[in-house]
């Protein structure tokens, strides 16, 4: 940890790279972050959003699902960032020394720059359908620390198991997308199937994105008990993770 | 003075098995349900109880053959890998140029990609910024600092990689080969900054095939073969008996099947050459310009596919002079049945000044190399009379290639010098 602290600047400049690099490269640059959720939510309002399928408390289904999809895009974009992240920076662990964890720590959080732009579109779209902007958006930053953790304690583990089984790799877009209907993504949590709500509840992801959607919208309240329950999970999640991580760091210059 | 490195009892084991491919989830799983004992795991001893102490200030050569646990050992000093037994200690900010430019990114401009390097390489961005102007005018690359290195030729790239490094501050220094590309007024360049790190009293620890080099920069020098520290001396000593390994008496012929250091999966092995004259009688007489015929006998254990068989010539102080092989020459050899065959190489002019050069012989093919033996062989090539008597004749001196050239001059010059 004390070896982390004295990279922290390598940690910064690797961050800064791949934000550099992402919005660089891409001819729309920052319009990315926006179209991408923008996108799912037109879709998403196409199959869901008619005859009251979904119950989003009186919120116009655009503004119910956009809420959501923009930390859940967050998600979907940084987990299999992170996860590759060792195999995709395979020359800096076998040529130089660092605290390995510096990897997949500025992948996770380089991947949350979107977040903030795709935030503001969440403003205007609650303009246009005159949903009342409430205070509780401000959470919203504060909100994305677990977020962040989780993905990164997710995107460590399976970067460690990505450097010695390559197959790994192929089993992360398949996870994201099981994920996207188990956390509550299109639908409130209060819809989760009320055989497996208790089980399903222990994801994370669902009371983090619950708790993102009942912030900006002001017909929910934060439910406290299941984002504290999230929060001490993903604590959980990023010690295992860690404790993995230093386990098998050693060994990552070899055979990578 | 005080000790600036210690390494003790240094064993680096390496299984063969997990870096020869890549493993797969579900070869583990079933791996788990298969009965019956699991095959034994091959691996080797890249480093094999090495011992030694640097003092504070020291710049140290270290020579070997390719595979002799160089690389391994400032792989572990740095830190990069960890040894499976034995200790190191290093004291103070350790720097380790394994490659240059490590972690450059492309789309990136020159400017970005010195902090970006800096900053991998241990750099405080503090410390980037005092230094940058003088980083990019020592890489020369001043008009193009704001430019995305992907527009930057590779021998750019290089000298903004090294500029990068040789600015840094380190303590310890573990240099791995990267002079070895380049053009020669950057050789010089980079030689010159190591030079300057010495004489600031910078530990250094010179990985390198360049004897020259070798002889110019460290005092000490540490031979490290098939993993074990072999001598460890003045340098003059120990590169006089490193080279002496590869110089047994001429030969006409050599026994390949019993030399261990070797590397490549087997399947082919390489077990003899014969070095024959133009009419394929045995000969140890090597001449320059003159034909240059040789028989590599072999063993495939296996039906191969495609291979490629090869030949590098390296001179004396480790230059790779060049590369022959089936691949080179489009000779394509389809198959080779298990058993054993033989491949007869052709050169028809050997166009090599009078020197010993070293042979490395191998045959791979396209991802798997089955046979690679380094240096294997030494010959000592002897002046010809080239240019039948009427030249200068052939010198060490002059280089390592002659060109059998022809000279003519215009008739109006011809004039001009008269009059």
């Amino acid at each position: 940890m004390a070896e982390f602290f004295r990279y922290r600047e390598l940690f910064y400049f690797l961050v800064w790279r791949d934000v550099k690099v992402r919005y660089k490269q891409t001819l729309l640059g920052a319009a990315w972050a926006i179209l991408q959720p923008f996108c799912m939510m037109v879709v998403f309002t196409l199959f869901f959003g008619r005859n009251g399928q979904v119950d989003t408390g009186g919120i116009p289904y655009p503004v119910f699902s956009y809420a959501v999809l923009v930390p859940w895009t967050y998600f979907q974009y940084a987990f299999p960032l992170t996860g590759n992240s060792l195999i995709s920076n395979s020359k800096l662990i076998s040529k130089v020394y660092f605290p390995r964890a510096i990897v997949p720590a500025s992948s996770a959080l380089s991947g949350a720059v979107d977040f903030f732009i795709a935030a503001i579109i969440l403003i205007a779209l609650m303009l246009y359908y005159h949903v009342p902007i409430s205070a509780g958006l401000l959470l919203w930053p504060l909100l994305l620390l677990p977020l962040i953790l989780f993905t990164t304690a997710l995107g460590m583990f399976f970067a460690s198991l990505n450097v010695k089984y390559r197959d790994i790799k192929y089993t992360i877009p398949f996870l994201v997308q099981i994920l996207m209907f188990v956390s509550a993504v299109i639908y409130p949590v209060s819809q989760l199937p009320h055989k497996y709500a208790t089980i399903l509840r222990l994801n994370p992801l669902v009371g983090i994105l619950d708790a993102f959607r009942a912030a900006a919208l002001p017909t929910q309240a934060i439910d406290w008990g299941l984002l504290g329950q999230a929060s001490l999970i993903t604590i959980l999640c990023l010690v295992l993770a860690s404790i993995h991580f230093y386990k098998t760091e050693r060994e990552f210059a070899d055979i990578i | 003075m005080s000790e600036s490195i210690r390494i003790e009892h240094l064993t680096k084991r390496y299984e063969l098995g997990a870096m020869r491919h890549e493993t797969m989830l579900r070869e583990a799983l079933l791996n788990l349900f298969r009965r019956g004992p699991r095959t034994a795991q091959e691996s080797i001893l890249a480093l094999d109880d090495v011992n030694f102490n640097v003092d504070e200030g020291e710049v140290i050569g270290i020579i070997g053959r390719n595979g002799a646990g160089k690389s391994t050992l400032l792989k572990v000093l740095s830190k990069i890998t960890y040894p499976t037994s034995g200790r190191i200690k290093v004291k103070g900010r350790v720097a380790s140029l394994i490659e240059v430019g490590t972690g450059f990114h492309d789309e990136l401009t020159g400017r970005e990609n010195i902090y970006l390097n800096g900053s991998i390489l241990g750099m405080r961005k503090r410390e980037i910024d005092e230094r940058i102007d003088q980083i990019i005018d020592f890489a020369g690359v001043d008009k193009f600092v704001d430019t995305p290195i992907k527009r930057y030729s590779s021998g750019m790239r290089l000298r903004l990689g090294f500029a990068v490094a040789a600015h840094m501050d380190p303590d310890v220094l573990f240099v791995d080969e990267v002079l070895a590309v380049g053009d020669a007024e950057f050789q010089k360049k980079c030689l010159n900054a190591m030079d300057e790190l010495r004489s600031g009293g910078r530990t250094v620890l010179f990985v390198s095939h360049n004897m020259a080099a070798i002889e110019n920069l460290c005092p000490r020098t540490v031979w490290i073969d098939a993993g074990r520290l072999r001598m460890d001396g003045g340098t003059d000593q120990v590169i006089a008996q490193y080279l002496a390994t590869f110089s047994e008496s001429q030969r006409t012929g050599y026994d390949l099947d019993k030399i261990a250091n070797r590397t490549g999966n087997g399947a082919i092995r390489f077990t003899r050459v014969d070095f024959v004259d133009a009419d394929g009688q045995p000969t140890a007489v090597f001449r320059s310009g003159e034909p240059f015929r040789a028989r590599f006998y072999f063993r495939a254990n296996d039906r191969i596919r495609d291979p490629h068989f090869g030949m590098i010539i390296f001179s004396d102080m480790g230059t790779r002079v060049t590369t022959v092989s089936t691949w080179h020459a489009n000779y394509h050899i389809p198959e080779v049945a298990p058993g054993e065959g033989m491949i007869e190489l052709s050169i028809d002019d050997l166009y090599l000044q009078p020197n010993r050069y070293f042979l490395s012989l191998f045959v791979d093919t396209t991802g798997t190399r089955f046979d690679i033996l380094d240096h294997c062989i030494a010959i000592d090539v002897e002046d010809s009379n080239a240019y039948d008597n009427q030249g200068r004749g052939l010198h060490p001196r002059w280089g390592l290639v002659y060109m059998p050239s022809r000279w003519s001059v215009e008739p109006s010059a011809r004039r001009a010098m008269e009059s």
